[in-house]
């Protein structure tokens, strides 16, 4: 403070109200909040309102009088009224139990696919692991509508080169059937993802010194005890942080069920969590329900991480 | 003569130092280089087969494309004409989307990485009252799923009559809460209190401070949040969908679909789709391809500690 007050900055000393210590100070209360304002203001518009406002609608009923409505709106407050029909519509529940095994299963196989890439890539046995880090990061930037466009074509029998040459040996493929869609969306899900998962094991890999290697080395230890003892421990944090993301993302899914449903009847206007609130809003023009499924979407992927988080610290101590 | 030799010794010590580099590292004998790299080309192929069956899609009529193997090239190569169709139709369309994408994903990326590192340097290098309040809530904002705030976020533009604009699909866009988190650490991390504390005896203003000090101290951050923001707007379907009802401010991923979603009535809507989805992977498997190795080193600072 005394080096301030000592020495006047160019500019501040010609004018005397605005030097001193306390205008210092004043600005360095205002600062930050000048900084932080216009994201803070941008967040509450776009993260806080329309929470507050999702949550507030889905406890409120709007009821039209008249046959069109046109005898005037009336909204009361309905407590519990759009959860229980909500939590009352069997396929609403069915999709959310239907994206549970979905995750159980693409979730561990993308973790352990994008693990293993990254394992193989950082050793040394590896060759060109530039050029194969990049192809695989290549989907990643391919927006999961396109990427499910593309796979759709693969998909879909007479255009499938895939079904196509299965069938020459004798196999027939079907990848849209009831029972076989919800892996062929996996499958999309794990493409695109696994990639930018393995950058971020990667970028764990990279940060373990060599001197660890090193002394690894001198105790005898082979590539496989070295992944099992040394690497997969120091890279817990990446393996957590991205199962996290991937659980809340399979809960959000949306894009490859629509998208696909044109090309399998499978895939009804309810089959994932989200589509059912879309269809809800939209096409049943009921928001209030639609606010309460969405509310219920985001408590059960906030309770997966959760959990996910506790069992894993739990383990770790 | 001196240049040659000093690039010469350049590259010999980096090929030693990689070498190094490599002995300290697991695994190393030739069956099992054989047998790792067998399996990233057997992996490899995976993620470029709906690539290449793409690209050679795009170079088929219609006949073609059902009766010719989907791997092989067609009778005819008409990818000229398949692609003059994509950039004429309807009046160049597809032209708009793109240029939309671009604006969105330009813009958005842009004008969020620089709130982001406000908010974060704010956080990192100020002591307020309210500020882990404040830092707690973003943190909160980073679980919340994007699709769950898309639907109320409609029905809170409708009546603002925001809805079906540029700015619907922009203004959320403006926000990234991972973003901040990022920076926050990074800036705790990197920039000094003295040199902000020199700078301020110098007189400077605590806004220019940040726009000198700050951000260029912060960069690696920056392109790290600038690249996420832009690959999640490219990529956003759901917002975008929820808030346009006119086409001509489709970002490409829904114009796409909308084309696709024809072509069960108008088979030369194939031709198209293919196209399309070429012409709009291009761009971003180049930056993907180029930028990977900035990516990288941005998130060792910041996801993963």
């Amino acid at each position: 403070m005394s080096a301030l007050t000592e020495r006047p900055a160019r500019g501040v000393a010609d004018d005397p109200s605005r030097s001193g210590s306390q205008r210092r100070r004043r600005t360095s209360v205002a600062a930050p909040w000048m900084l932080l304002g216009p994201f803070l203001a941008l967040f509450v518009l776009t993260f806080i309102l329309p929470i507050i406002v999702a949550v507030g609608s889905s406890f409120v009923r709007v009821s039209r009088k008249g046959v069109f409505g046109e005898e005037g709106v009336t909204t009361e407050f309905a407590w519990f009224s759009n959860y229980a029909q909500a939590l009352e519509n069997g396929n609403f529940i069915a999709s959310i139990g239907r994206m549970l095994l979905f995750g159980v299963v693409q979730v561990t196989v993308m973790i352990a696919l994008c693990t293993l890439l990254a394992l193989l890539l950082e050793s040394a046995s590896a060759k060109w692991p530039g050029f194969f880090r990049a192809v695989y990061f290549l989907p990643y930037g391919i927006p999961g509508v396109i990427a499910t466009i593309l796979w759709s074509f693969l998909y879909v029998p007479g255009l499938s080169p895939i079904i196509d040459i299965a069938g020459a040996m004798g196999i027939e493929l079907d990848f849209l059937g009831a029972g076989t869609v919800l892996w062929s969306i996996a499958n999309i899900v794990t493409w695109t993802y696994t990639g930018y998962n393995m950058m971020i094991v990667v970028a764990q890999l990279k940060a373990i010194p060599g001197e660890v290697y090193e002394a690894a080395k001198v105790d005898g230890a082979g590539p496989f005890r070295v992944a099992a003892s040394i690497q997969l421990p120091l890279i817990r944090p990446a393996l957590i942080l991205t199962t996290v993301f991937s659980i809340i993302g399979t809960l959000q899914l949306f894009a490859e069920p629509q998208v696909l449903q044109t090309v399998s009847p499978a895939i009804d206007n309810e089959y994932t969590p989200n589509l059912s609130a879309y269809t809800t809003a939209f096409a049943y023009n009921d928001y209030n329900v639609a606010a309460a499924q969405a509310v219920l979407i985001a408590v059960v992927a906030f309770a997966l991480s959760f959990i996910f988080l506790r069992l894993t610290s739990r383990r770790a101590s | 003569m001196s240049e040659t030799r000093s690039i010469t010794t350049a590259t010999s010590s980096k090929r030693a130092q990689r070498l190094s580099d490599q002995q300290g590292r697991p695994g190393g004998s030739r069956g099992m280089r054989v047998l790792v790299t067998g399996i990233l080309v057997v992996v490899a192929v995976y993620f470029l087969v709906p690539v290449y069956w793409v690209v050679i899609a795009a170079t088929k009529s219609t006949e073609d494309l059902f009766g010719s193997n989907g791997f092989l090239l067609g009778s005819e190569f008409s990818l000229w004409s398949n692609l003059h169709e994509v950039l004429t139709y309807d009046g160049g369309i597809f032209v708009r989307w793109f240029g939309n994408s671009v604006l969105y994903a330009g813009v958005g990326a842009l004008i969020a990485t620089y709130l982001a590192a406000a908010g974060g340097y704010a956080l990192a290098k100020y002591r307020f009252r309210g500020r882990n309040l404040v830092f707690g809530t973003i943190l909160g904002g980073v679980l919340v799923p994007g699709t769950a705030t898309a639907l109320p976020l409609f029905l809170l533009f409708s009546q603002l009559g925001l809805a079906n604009t540029y700015w619907s699909v922009l203004l959320p866009s403006l926000v990234s809460p991972f973003g901040l988190f990022l920076c926050r650490i990074y800036a705790d991390a990197t920039i000094d209190d003295s040199l902000i504390e020199a700078a301020r005896i110098d007189g400077a203003s605590e806004l220019r401070i940040f726009h000198t000090v700050g951000l260029k101290i912060l960069t690696p951050a920056l392109v790290t949040v600038f690249l996420f923001q832009l690959v999640g707007i490219w990529n956003n379907y759901f917002l975008p969908l929820v808030m346009l009802s006119d086409s001509t401010l489709y970002p490409i991923t829904l114009g796409l679909n909308n084309w696709r979603s024809q072509v069960d009535r108008l088979p030369e809507f194939y031709e198209l789709t293919t196209g399309g989805a070429l012409l709009s992977i291009i761009p971003l498997a180049i930056a993907m391809i180029v930028l990977q190795r900035f990516w990288r080193g941005g998130l060792t600072e910041g996801s993963v500690k």
